[in-house]
């Protein structure tokens, strides 16, 4: 397979599943080799998805786990985008900003933990303030970035047609950074996946999260951890693949390096 | 060619302009007097790098000279106006708007049967009918090019100004560019600033060809080309003109 000549349909399928398969091959060897009595085989985490699906607890979890995203990214994207775009657009407030929002931004959403449980309780308010917290950086560096790499020839030809400030915020800067903008919603969205596992392991009881700590917490069934796991990971791709259809929308997709 | 009593449309005098640059400053445009007529085609032509772009900015309004003054039908400039609008060598369009959007980008004040009937006005004019859904993305940078200069004169500017608006294009395309301009400007008589450096160029468009020296640019030397529309690129008339300017350009390179 020279990687000039282009793939035919079948081996667009053929060597990711090889791929996959190999894996699942070791996985299943290494476990029958080693003799682990704790780690589980892909054939007993098979059936142990099967018995969470069988139950109806996995789709309150999926739905508490969702339901926590969204709201969290929500209120990320509903507050960080017009910080962001105000921030780009006025250069001497970003200044004064910037070096709190930079010191804030490598701190670990999950040493926020213990804060979280201070001021919101165990619950589902203080895990959708982590996933708030995780997505919430991302967002606002995206559009800041976004809005001062505008070129400096929209912003001419917009004053040139006469537009006001507001208008040229609306009608050029925005649309002209919309594409940065959305991969910054994007990585905050992957983010806010990875952060709400975490916090409902320590701050709630319910959730995906949850369900890897209670799996492994009553009766050390790991069959069940590593299936939650799995559909972690499945429902993770399904939404960051979800996001990337956003990319395709026409106003946008100049953006992007789709060929058209 | 041009009638005997002529407006003047645009009048520039004694128009200096420094640049501070790391604590040192640049001078870019030195004593520019200049007096432009209304429906008038100019070309300004230059060494690259002499500040032809920047003397068009500030025609524009978007640089505040620092000497002198700019004046438009008598009047000071004081900023950008969307009564003379600028166009520029290239990515000028919007490309998250459609060929339709960008035309109509300076119409938002007209009522919805006007605007359309003026955007379909202009997609004729430029002739991209069949692509006024299509972005940019997808629209060669010939097509660009008539859009942008559609997108400008759909605001009914007095006033073009264009920034080398073919100097991204491959040759041929820049041929068919420069009668389209100038079929444009016979039929909607605006005055055109047109900013090069092909000389070709300037002695098939221009009424006056401006001549600007290397940095500090000064003016040169105006030449006015009399040969009327269409022009015939391999006359003795066409052909004396563009030595005598070569040769002026020649001496603006060394100068």
């Amino acid at each position: 397979m020279s990687s000039l000549s282009t793939p035919g349909r079948w081996e667009k399928f053929f060597w990711p599943l090889l791929a996959a398969a190999l894996l699942l091959a070791l996985w299943h060897y290494s476990v029958l080799w080693t003799r682990t009595q704790i780690f589980p085989s892909p054939r007993s985490v098979e059936k142990g998805l099967a018995e969470l699906l069988r139950n109806h607890v996995l789709w309150n979890d999926i739905r508490d786990s969702l339901r926590r995203v969204a709201i969290g990214f929500g209120t990320a994207a509903a507050i960080g985008i017009p910080l962001g775009l105000s921030l780009g657009w006025y250069p001497a407030a970003n200044q004064v900003l910037n070096p709190v929002l930079q010191i804030l931004r490598p701190i670990s959403p999950i040493a926020w933990i213990p804060i979280a449980i201070v001021l919101f309780g165990i619950g589902d308010h203080a895990a959708i303030f982590l996933v708030f917290l995780g997505a919430f950086f991302p967002i606002v560096v995206a559009c800041v970035g976004g809005v001062s790499n505008v070129p400096s020839i929209f912003r001419r030809a917009g004053r040139n047609f006469g537009l006001s400030p507001a208008q040229l915020l609306a009608r050029v800067v925005f649309p002209a950074a919309l594409p940065q903008i959305l991969i910054g919603l994007r990585i905050a969205l992957g983010i806010a996946w990875l952060v709400v596992v975490a916090a409902e392991m320590i701050a709630v009881d319910s959730g995906l999260g949850y369900l890897v700590i209670d799996s492994r917490n009553s009766g050390k069934r790991y069959d069940l951890v590593v299936a939650a796991m799995l559909l972690i990971g499945l429902i993770g791709l399904a939404l960051d693949i979800g996001f990337r259809r956003l990319e395709k929308i026409r106003s946008v997709r100049w953006g992007f390096g789709h060929a058209s | 060619m041009t009638p005997p009593v002529r407006d003047v449309k645009l009048r520039m005098e004694h128009v200096g302009m420094v640049f501070e640059r790391d604590g040192t400053s640049v001078s870019v445009l030195e004593d520019i007097n200049l007096e432009v007529f209304d429906g008038e085609f100019i070309c300004l032509v230059g060494p690259s790098g002499c500040g032809k772009s920047t003397l068009l900015n500030v025609m524009g309004g978007f640089l505040p000279p620092t000497t002198g003054s700019l004046t438009i039908d008598g009047a000071l400039v004081h900023g950008p106006d969307p009564r003379r609008i600028l166009v520029f060598q290239e990515h000028g369009v919007f490309p998250w708007l459609t060929v339709e959007g960008n035309i109509g980008f300076g119409l938002s004040k007209l009522a919805g049967a006007e605007r359309d009937q003026r955007i379909a006005h202009y997609i004729q004019m430029v002739r991209l009918q069949g692509f006024e859904k299509t972005y940019p993305s997808d629209l060669s940078g010939g097509m660009k090019q008539r859009l942008q200069v559609a997108r400008a004169l759909a605001v009914n500017p007095d006033i073009l100004y264009l920034d080398e608006p073919f100097g991204a294009l491959d040759s041929i395309t820049r041929l068919i560019m420069r009668g389209e301009l100038l079929r444009i400007w016979q039929s909607e008589r605006r005055t055109i600033i047109f900013v090069t450096h092909d000389v070709d160029e300037a002695v098939q468009l221009a009424d006056r060809v401006v001549v600007l020296s290397s940095r500090p640019a000064k003016i040169q030397d105006v030449f006015t080309i009399d040969i009327p529309h269409p022009r015939n690129i391999s006359s003795a008339q066409y052909l004396a003109h563009r030595d005598n300017l070569l040769k002026k350009i020649g001496l603006a390179y060394t100068a």
